[in-house]
């Protein structure tokens, strides 16, 4: 195990500091949680993170493919188009030598290429979601070489449409365990995506993750991400093996990287 | 299983195959991307205000929930005439020739105003004999007197989307039901009577592959908003009474409404001027643009945008005294 442990693949967020905290980035056979406010920038996260998966391995990534189920219709094409290609010019920054190495896979670094390798979910329905979920093993059986299962948000519906709560825990607990099941055999990192509530506790009310105390167990890993100031910032809230930490980040044009990076976020119109 | 009397794998067997009837097809994101460059035009209705249709990536997405929102007085409803006669227009001055579908649940709706800003914005086109009554006729508005009148126009309002080539819908405002002790009597949104009608206008939007343009009222902040987290406790003495002072203003509605919103732009008041902020926008960077209100409409200062940093782009500032000052048309000479 620990031999298994060791050669845990990670999938970098585009921030050094934040794969800092997570222990290089998020884990391979785990389930990683990320909430925050809306606008703190969860779902560029998970747009980051379809993209960085596919990085090829030459480039010290993963060279696999992403699911994105979307349930909220936050996932703009055009947004996607300029992360991948912030990512490609970040590659070909840190990567100059290999021009001349491997010429074919540079034919691949193109942000077509990237877009290609999302499978693109769009989910309207608590229903929806359950079916896609246990769709995924057969889907993941056909296509062996996905790393990654981005649920955007795994909230939304759940909080729409249920009444009865007690079901609504019963139900949402079966889906982390397939999740959680999925991830460790096939071997790939589930990321969701989750809104904030408040929530009376010690006298006063507080922000939360949405889902209740009893969903807080179904993951591996919690981030959290909240405005400190003017800045961006994630705080690991639980994790099996890394201690609390927080740390500033940043969301540019080219998408998540380290705080301070001064590219400004401009859109092209396409 | 027991129902059917079968075998644990005959059940499995069974989920698995219905789950992969009911589960939506996948697509690429790349055919996603092909599908968009397809349907031309960017698949955005162009709000006529360059600045914000740059920040914005076109205009207004079709097929998305985007919400305007700030204090009474501001501007909100001189946005969605705009919106509503742009989309009337013929496409080859930008609109998306169709109807809109306009309910006002505040009786704001002006159709005086509407032809007023439409001969200052497009005098070519209302010069035209006839060609603004026309425009005017395919402007459906409806005025529900209550919540359940709202509901049930929204319920309505399905055939009449699918079959009367209606191209934008305009909810003005979807606030106007909702009092004060109705919202922070209601424990979570669970029970909140709009959780229907959102649902409702996000599903429209998405099948019908218009945008729907929301607006919402803002209430005064009050304890009962938590906006910290457990482990940022701590911090709460310093700098907590400077934080209230300044932005004593949220947007109505709570905190799961402005999850489900796609694109929200906030307008409001600071330092003298007005500002419309992309407060949420999945493809925005946080840009604030000074405006005024003038016979034509809304009319930006300034294309550019003054970048704002950090939470300060939801916040929604309103000086008090300032607005009853205000007059909704200021004519700049």
């Amino acid at each position: 195990m620990l031999s298994e442990e060791q050669s845990q693949k990670h999938i970098t967020t585009g921030s050094g500091d934040l794969n800092g905290i997570l222990g290089g980035g998020i884990h391979c056979k785990e389930v990683t949680e990320i909430g925050g406010v809306p606008g703190i920038g969860k779902t560029q996260l998970g747009i980051q993170l379809a993209i960085n998966v596919q990085i090829p391995v030459d480039y010290g990534g993963l060279g696999g493919k992403a699911i994105y189920i979307d349930t909220e219709g936050s996932f703009m094409v055009e947004r996607v188009y300029q992360i991948a290609e912030g990512c490609i010019s970040d590659i070909m920054e840190y990567f100059p030598c290999h021009h001349d190495k491997s010429s074919s896979g540079q034919e691949n670094l193109q942000p077509e290429s990237f877009l290609a390798g999302i499978y693109y979910f769009r989910i309207c329905s608590y229903t929806e979601q359950i079916a896609v979920i246990n769709y995924l093993e057969k889907f993941l059986g056909e296509h062996k070489d996905v790393r990654i299962v981005i649920i955007d948000s795994v909230t939304f519906h759940f909080r729409q449409d249920f009444d009865d709560l007690a079901l609504r825990t019963r139900v949402l607990c079966g889906l982390s365990l397939k999740l959680m099941k999925l991830s460790k055999s096939y071997n790939l990192a589930v990321v969701l995506l989750n809104q904030v509530t408040t929530k009376f506790t010690e006298g006063s009310f507080q922000l939360t993750l949405a889902l209740g105390d009893s969903w807080s167990h179904s993951c591996t890993n919690r981030l959290i991400l909240y405005w400190k100031g003017n800045e961006r910032c994630a705080y690991l809230d639980k994790s099996p093996s890394l201690p609390v930490a927080s740390t500033p980040y940043a969301v540019t044009s080219k998408g998540v990287r380290d705080a301070g990076s001064s590219s400004c976020k401009r859109v092209r119109v396409m | 299983m027991s129902l059917l009397d079968a075998g644990l794998a005959t059940a499995r067997d069974a989920v698995c195959r219905v789950s992969e009837f009911a589960c939506p097809p996948c697509q690429t994101a790349l055919a996603l991307l092909e599908e968009r460059v397809r349907l031309g035009g960017g698949g955005r209705l162009a709000t006529t205000l360059c600045g914000l249709d740059e920040a914005l990536g076109g205009g207004i997405p079709l097929g998305k929930l985007t919400e305007v929102v700030g204090p009474s007085g501001i501007g909100k409803t001189q946005f969605c005439l705009k919106l509503a006669l742009l989309a009337t227009l013929p496409e080859c001055y930008g609109g998306l020739n169709g109807r809109v579908v306009y309910i006002d649940t505040e009786s704001k709706f002006s159709s005086r105003r509407m032809i007023e800003i439409g001969q200052k914005s497009f005098p070519q086109i209302f010069r035209q004999e006839g060609l603004a009554q026309k425009m005017a006729g395919r402007i459906l508005v409806m005025r529900p007197a209550s919540l359940s009148d709202f509901t049930k126009s929204l319920e309505q309002m399905k055939v009449t989307l699918l079959q009367n080539d209606v191209k934008l819908l305009i909810v003005d405002s979807v606030a106007a039901f909702m009092s004060s002790e109705n919202e922070r009597g209601t424990t979570g949104f669970t029970q909140h009577p709009l959780r229907w009608a959102l649902s409702f206008l996000k599903s429209i939007a998405e099948l019908t592959r218009i945008p729907v343009v929301v607006s919402n009222q803002v209430r005064s902040q009050s304890n009962d908003d938590g906006y910290h987290y457990s482990f940022e406790v701590k911090r709460r003495g310093d700098g907590d009474g400077a934080e209230r002072l300044e932005s004593h203003l949220v947007a109505a509605l709570g905190i799961q409404w402005a999850h489900a919103v796609t694109i929200r732009l906030v307008f409001e008041s600071h330092s003298g001027q007005r500002f419309i902020k992309v407060a949420k926008s999945p493809m925005s960077p946080a840009v604030a643009f000074p405006f005024i209100v003038e016979s034509s409409g809304i009319t930006l200062l300034n294309d550019e945008g003054i970048d704002v940093s950090g939470p300060e782009i939801t916040s929604i500032r309103c000086q008090g005294q300032n607005l009853l000052g205000l007059l909704p048309f200021e004519n700049r000479g």
